[in-house]
């Protein structure tokens, strides 16, 4: 602890005292504790302690009948704690009896500070910072702490029987021999007693009748078996096995949540040789008792599991599949079998058990999507996979739900009736559309496929946040539709869903609701970027109205579909898609697009179609369109001033991105972890490298970089000043050009970066000759910067001293704000 | 008491019932269903050669003697004459006989000049002040529509039934042709409308002391109301085209339908499968998309009701569309009256819209688009609207039938050309038979219903919420619509099951209580004695001279009994009066059996024998050979020719119960 602050902590300590002071702020009182910590961890408690004696008066203070505040009596508790991790430090607060004082029953334990959860939360927390090593436990033995944490387990804060349970676990894993101890007996009696305790007092748990009891037993268990997987986990699992699986037997199966995270724990420990001790037996029992709902997360963490019996992950993947094998049954046309998932689903196993109310039956599908959403790019996913049930499945779902489908049977109808106009279904089952694309099915499903998302986007009844699933959805089955070898262009019937398509885009780039035609900006954007080269769907795009209408949202009045039309056309203009625009207006076409996007650069009042412009000029100038290569300089040096004016800081960091991109265009050597970037047409500068820094000096681009540098905004300086040391690393090895860092010039130059960093940026640089840009590139202490923007904004402030004062100052102990209060 | 209900429409969302009500004869709306005129050629406003020279048709033998009155275009044939309406049943029941007539909206008065000036009606209508106004709009809109373009030719040759039933359909099938009538005149119109009184939301109207009606929101259209007609102890709902939506007018009273006995239940969405939020989208969408293609846009609507909701919509979509110069035209002999009328109902409107006008603002904003010009308004399309009129452009014209009216003049127009769009948001007619007659048809057709009235979902919530014995509604209601079978949520669901009826069927409304209000007169009341029975129920006896007059009920005090002597006069006085015999005290209580046999055995009577039986005890007095049957509500005492014991055993009877 440096000086400083041993002066300031005795005043604190006399404040957190002083019933009378009140500390406002409990985040302080984390901060001081993260702090001890801190300290804690880097020396010894006991040198603290001996070092700063009003730590210890503050902790026997605590002991004094008085009216301290829960706050500062938990803090101390953990204070207390935190400082008797170490050993030799817990033996010298011992001498004073200062611990059994604090955490035994002539503490707050049994006074009126108890009641507080505060308190008792404390008090977990500072046993559990205690707990390090065997004389804690005596301790905790001697003080009879095993016994409360148990009945803390049942207390009313949630975050107090929480962290009790945790205890438990800590103390569990504490008082058992680690890895090198050998296994230990099965034989109670050869148990260190404080484990034998608590393994009693989980075992009569697991035998109690009420259910939260048995959920805090199972929870601690799981929370057991995810973080120590030394060698006795496994004997205490054969030991509570059979209570477990004792759960079963119980109908309805209790803590049914809880069980399924312990046995999934259990399953997952690398400690427990599952094969041995009966697990798999207990998981496929667990997979036939429990519920669909129940059911469902563990089939889950069984089938995710890597090493598992096949059988057993056939059983898992059947239930998991049950949900959607029933929907199939209940909407075949046939009343017979339904011929899909054969075998997933019983003659017990109805859709009656889906259908028992609106909210269940959607809970359920919802989950089971999600589900196998997850399982689908998982290597160990079953095998084979069910692709074209499951695709059936979710496009029945998607009829339902949008009411196309016709089903015959009376379930069917009943199902239709729950599931018509649900949003959340609609969503779920989209996504997991979207995630079956990667893998193929019969052409006659993928037509329905094609058929439904259609449906979807046609639909008027199709809420934004569907449609945009609905988008994304059909995105990914066009990527995934079979391509000619060696072209790339969509299939034929691809192409006939496209002229389908389009129009429906059309009239929903139309939409009075500005999240759809956003969203239908953002998938054209996506069908441009991936076919905009290829004949077939550059013909269908051009033949529709479609690049008109993107042009005209370029003026919608909502900022966030702007700035997607600004993306869309940029990326259209890009593969030469745009449609000159007719009228006097609009003289010239594509040039009259740099203009707008110009235009709306710098006037735009909102900052993200002024970023998309960033952006799209960036990638131009990358991608050497050919409207920017027709006049590189000029684009940049516009393009940067006014950049540099703008308000938003993501545009001007987008400006210094386009400044980096013509750096390395004009100095040749183009960024080779950028997987996007194109050969530049720019050749590469083959003069002394005074001619290669000209092109910078005239488009300005120091003067925005240099600006940059002391900008207000760190990202903003960070990323200029990473530029800037690019630039000086470049220059540095090839040390051809002379310098001149005595030149008025560049003392000028300094001297006018100086009042920038100052502040005042009122002063242009004016004209930069590439000598005087390199003398002040060295001159710059840009390392030094680099080191101070790392830092966060606040380490000034975050200082051990600067907390210490600032909680004195709070309470009024520094003065000087005395005349405030009032 | 029964009360019967005759359906005399069988369109469920232009019903007219007839319901017979504590000797009240009401009528229930007056819907008249104008898809009748499907059937018939347009009425084009300047001489149409292609309507002109459409082929007439002819039997399949070849016989072409309906050639003048039937004419075939694209395969349907059409009735080339003056388009008819169905009218409501006039044989089911006498309609001079109805009292009175209840208007839930303006598009359920439409048959009104037909029930008041040929029936012999000589009742009152009832009906709110927008109701009548812009009911008066839609049927003046009408008469203009026809009348304007007068055609020559009558067509009645085809409604022989012999003949109908050999042409092709929809002709075969329609219903009651010869019964089908021409359109009302504006004479018959005013005349009909001077019947009306007007009333207010929440207004008792008392008809004829026995039956009270009430209008409330319904929350569908300006001024449109569910009636509640209800006695002393029967409750009726009458609730037709109500929405819960949040549009123009003022919302929906529910909770003063509770406690019903019965709910009637008509006038319910068109469309359920389309949810009017989507519609407005796509009716903004393909708007936008087909003038910013260059084309027209055609709206063939009402002069009133969701036209305010799609400019307001428009409204707000128009600049963000970048659709600011694209001039929309409402053109209706009834467009500047509507626009206006609009905007003086404040009282009607929903909150936000009433707020407004105390800003002071207009309430709809197509004040503002009337102001800058964005929006025009026209009599007809001669006269001024052909010298402004400029393309593209979006017209809002009727009628929604496509039959006549300035529509049918913009479809001969602009049907050439797929660049231009027909967008139908009225429900009420398919658009499919709508656009029958111009076929074919270049112009992009587009089917946006806009139908705001309660889907099944809110009926069902509806239900749950007002809870009423019973509901009545058409048979339409009580299945899913045939092209949707599988669709069981498209039906009405409660218990107990839906009562349905059909046209020119007669329905017996379930009413359970049969109870009738009495007053009672002060003084009369006053001489009343309770005494109390048992704790908290007293009893009095009264009697009284029962007065009914209007159907209302009253006690009076019985008249003093005559005086023995006077005069003339008065003797004739007493014998008006009824006899007023001297009454028995009424007798309350049980007869405790046990304490009843001590009691005899007390004043001598041996040899007591008690049985019991299903309703009580009989107390058997063997030596007196004598039976007392002691009952739940009598005791009989039967005994041989003994007066006086019986006397003596009536008196002991006596001393257990009380008198009063």
């Amino acid at each position: 602890m440096d000086p400083e602050c041993s002066q300031l902590l005795p005043a604190l300590c006399a404040v957190l005292a002083d019933p009378r002071q009140p500390m406002a702020d409990d985040t302080c009182l984390e901060k001081l504790l993260d702090w001890f910590k801190t300290i804690t961890e880097a020396g010894s408690s006991l040198l603290l302690l001996q070092g700063n004696p009003c730590l210890v008066e503050l902790l026997c203070h605590m002991l004094k009948p008085q009216d301290l505040s829960s706050r500062v009596l938990a803090f101390s508790l953990r204070l207390a704690g935190v400082l008797a991790a170490q050993e030799d430090c817990f033996q010298y607060l011992q001498q004073g009896e200062l611990l059994p004082k604090l955490f035994g029953e002539a503490g707050p334990l049994g006074g009126a500070a108890w009641t507080s959860p505060t308190v008792r939360s404390g008090w977990i927390q500072g046993l559990r910072s205690l707990a390090q090593h065997p004389s804690a436990l005596h301790f905790l033995a001697d003080c009879g702490a095993v016994d409360t944490i148990f009945s803390l387990q049942e207390d009313s804060s949630l975050f107090v029987a929480s962290a009790a349970g945790q205890l438990l676990v800590h103390i569990l894993g504490l008082s058992m021999p680690g890895p090198a101890g050998g296994p230990p007996s099965l034989q109670a009696g050869d148990w260190p007693a404080c484990a034998q305790k608590i393994v009693g007092h989980i075992e009569e748990s697991l035998r109690a009748t009420a259910t939260p009891q048995i959920t805090q037993a199972l929870n601690v268990l799981t929370t057991t078996f995810g973080h120590c997987h030394d060698p006795w986990t496994q004997v205490l699992w054969v030991r509570l096995s059979p209570l477990v699986a004792g759960l079963l037997e119980k109908d309805p199966v209790p803590a049914a949540h809880s069980l399924v995270d312990l046995l999934l724990s259990v399953a997952r420990s690398p400690g427990l040789s599952s094969s041995s001790c009966g697990l798999w037996e207990t998981l496929a029992r667990t997979l036939s008792h429990l519920s669909p709902t129940q059911a469902g997360p563990l089939a889950l963490g069984i089938l995710k599991l890597q090493d598992c019996p096949q059988a057993l992950r056939a059983q898992a993947f059947a239930v998991l599949l049950q949900p959607l094998a029933c929907v199939l049954k209940a909407t075949a046309q046939d009343p017979g079998p339904s011929g899909v998932l054969d075998g997933i689903v019983g003659d017990s196993m109805t859709a009656d058990m889906l259908l028992p109310s609106k909210a269940a039956c959607v809970g359920l599908l919802c989950r089971t999507l999600a589900h196998l959403e997850l399982l689908l790019p998982l290597p160990q996913r079953p095998c084979p996979w069910p692709q074209a049930p499951l695709l059936g499945a979710a496009v029945t779902l998607l009829q339902l739900c949008g009411g196309s489908a016709r089903p015959t049977s009376d379930a069917g109808r009943h199902l239709c009736g729950l599931l018509l106009g649900c949003v959340r279904v609609q969503r779920a089952a989209l996504d997991f559309l979207g995630t079956l694309s990667e893998g193929t099915g019969p052409r006659e499903l993928v037509t329905q496929v094609f058929a439904v998302l259609l449906e979807y986007l046609r639909s008027p009844d199709s809420s934004p946040t569907v449609l945009k699933k609905a988008f994304q959805a059909t995105f990914r089955w066009l990527l995934s539709s079979p391509k000619t070898p060696g072209c790339w262009d969509l299939d034929p019937h691809a192409l006939l869903f496209l002229r389908d398509l389009l129009p429906v885009l059309q009239k929903r780039l139309c939409s009075p609701c500005w999240e759809v035609r956003d969203s239908g900006l953002e998938f054209l954007t996506q069908m441009t970027r991936h076919w905009g080269g290829q004949a077939g769907f550059r013909h269908a795009l051009l033949a529709s109205e479609v690049p008109k209408l993107t042009e005209q949202l370029l003026r919608d009045p909502e900022s966030y579909v702007r700035a997607s039309a600004v993306t869309a056309m940029g990326q259209l203009s890009s593969q030469g898609l745009c449609v000159p625009a007719a009228g006097p207006e609009h003289p010239g076409g594509q040039q009259s697009l740099l203009a707008e996007l110009l235009h709306i650069l710098s006037t735009d009042s909102e900052g993200f179609p002024r970023r998309a412009v960033m952006q799209v000029f960036t990638q131009w100038l990358r991608d050497s369109h050919a409207d920017v290569a027709g006049d590189t300089e000029q684009f940049v040096a516009g393009v940067l001033q006014v950049a540099s004016q703008d308000l938003d800081w993501e545009v001007r960091a987008q400006g210094l991105e386009l400044a980096l991109v013509f750096l390395e265009q004009t100095l040749g050597q183009p960024r080779s972890h950028c997987p996007c970037a194109v050969t530049p047409a720019v050749a590469a500068p083959v003069g002394p490298l005074a001619q290669a820094l000209q092109p910078l000096c005239r488009v300005r681009l120091f003067e925005f970089a240099f600006r940059a540098l002391f900008d207000c905004d760190r990202p903003v300086a960070q990323k200029s000043c990473d530029l800037l040391l690019f630039l000086r690393a470049k220059t540095a090895s090839s040390g051809s050009l002379q310098e001149s860092r005595s030149s008025p010039h560049v003392a000028s130059v300094e001297a006018a970066l100086q009042r920038w960093q100052a502040g005042d940026q009122a002063q242009p640089l004016g004209d930069l000759e590439p000598e005087v840009v390199l003398a002040v590139l060295r001159s710059l202490d840009l390392e030094g910067l680099q080191g101070a923007l790392a830092e966060s904004s606040d380490h000034v402030e975050k200082s051990p001293q600067s907390l210490l004062q600032d909680m004195l100052a709070t309470v009024g102990v520094l003065g000087g704000n005395e005349a405030d209060c009032y | 008491m029964s009360s019967p209900e005759y359906c005399l429409s069988g369109h469920p969302t232009l019903p007219c019932n007839v319901l017979k009500f504590k000797s009240t004869t009401i009528m229930l709306d007056c819907g008249l269903d104008m898809t009748s005129t499907l059937n018939f050629l347009p009425l084009p406003l300047v001489q149409s050669p292609r309507l002109s020279n459409l082929p007439g048709w002819s039997l399949k033998d070849g016989n072409a003697f309906l050639d003048k009155e039937l004419k075939e275009c694209s395969g349907h044939v059409f009735v080339d004459s003056v388009p008819e309406f169905c009218l409501p049943e006039t044989e089911l029941i006498d309609l001079s006989t109805v009292d009175v007539i209840l208007i839930s909206n303006y598009h359920c008065m439409m048959a009104l000049p037909y029930i008041t000036e040929h029936t012999g009606f000589s009742g009152t209508v009832y009906a709110t002040e927008p109701t009548v106004q812009i009911g008066r709009l839609l049927m003046e809109e009408l008469v203009n529509f026809i009348e304007r373009v007068p055609k020559a030719q009558s067509a009645s040759l085809w409604k022989n039934k012999d003949i109908q039933r050999l042409l092709p359909s929809p002709l075969k099938d329609a219903v009651e042709v010869s019964t089908w009538r021409r359109c009302y005149t504006m004479q018959e119109v005013n005349s009909a409308l001077s019947k009306i009184q007007l009333v207010g939301y929440s207004q008792k109207i008392e008809l004829f002391g026995a039956v009270q009606v009430t209008p409330l929101s319904s929350g569908y259209a300006l001024g449109s109301s569910n009636w509640i007609i209800q006695s002393h102890y029967e409750k009726v709902s009458y609730v037709s085209g109500s929405s819960l939506l949040t549009t123009h007018p003022q919302p929906m009273d529910q909770a003063s339908l509770k406690n019903s006995d019965v709910l009637i239940l008509t006038g319910l969405t068109q469309i359920p499968t389309a949810n009017p939020d989507g519609m407005v989208g796509e009716f903004c969408s393909n708007l936008a998309l087909t003038v910013r293609n260059g084309g027209n846009v055609l709206v063939p609507c009402y002069p009133s009701g969701v036209i305010y909701d799609l400019l307001e919509c428009l409204y707000q979509y128009i600049d963000s569309a970048g659709l600011s110069n694209i001039p929309f035209y409402f053109i209706s002999p009834v467009a500047n009256s509507s626009l206006e009328f609009s905007q003086i109902f404040a009282e009607w409107l929903c909150h936000n819209k009433q707020t407004k006008v105390y800003l002071p603002e207009p309430p709809f904003p197509h004040a503002e688009l009337i102001q800058t010009n964005k929006l025009k308004h026209y009599p007809s399309l001669h006269g001024d609207f052909s010298s402004d009129f400029r393309q593209p452009c979006v017209v809002f014209t009727g009628h929604p039938s496509l039959r006549f009216g300035d529509v049918v003049h913009f479809m001969e127009l602009w049907g050439k050309s797929s660049l231009n769009t027909v967008i139908f948001t009225e429900p009420d007619f398919s658009y499919l038979e709508a656009l029958a007659p111009y076929q074919p048809l270049a112009m992009k057709c587009i089917y946006c219903p806009i139908d705001t009235r309660l889907n099944f979902i809110q009926v069902s919530k509806l239900l749950k919420e007002v809870q009423p014995l019973h509901v009545v509604c058409p048979e339409q209601y009580t299945q899913p619509p045939p092209a949707q079978s599988h669709r069981m949520d498209l039906m009405i669901d409660c218990q107990p099951p839906a009562m349905s009826y059909r046209r020119a069927e007669v329905l017996a409304l379930p009413f359970k209580r049969r109870y009738e209000k009495i007053e009672i007169m002060p003084e009369l009341a006053d001489a009343l004695v309770p005494m109390e029975i048992k704790p908290g129920i007293s009893l009095a006896t009264v009697s009284a001279v029962l007065h009914t007059k209007d159907n209302k009920h009253v006690l009076q005090p019985p008249p003093r009994p005559a005086q023995p002597t006077g005069g003339k006069k008065r003797k004739r006085a007493s014998e008006d009066i009824p006899d007023c015999k001297v009454l028995k005290p009424l007798l309350s209580g049980s007869i405790p059996v046990e304490q009843f046999v001590q009691t005899l055995e007390k004043h001598g009577f041996s040899d007591i024998k008690v049985e019991d039986t299903a309703k009580g005890h009989i107390v058997l007095l063997q030596e007196a050979e004598t039976l007392i049957q002691i009952e739940e509500d009598s005791t009989h005492i039967i005994c041989d020719n003994d007066e006086m014991l019986r006397v003596r055993l009536r008196d002991l009877v006596l001393k257990f119960l009380q008198k009063f």
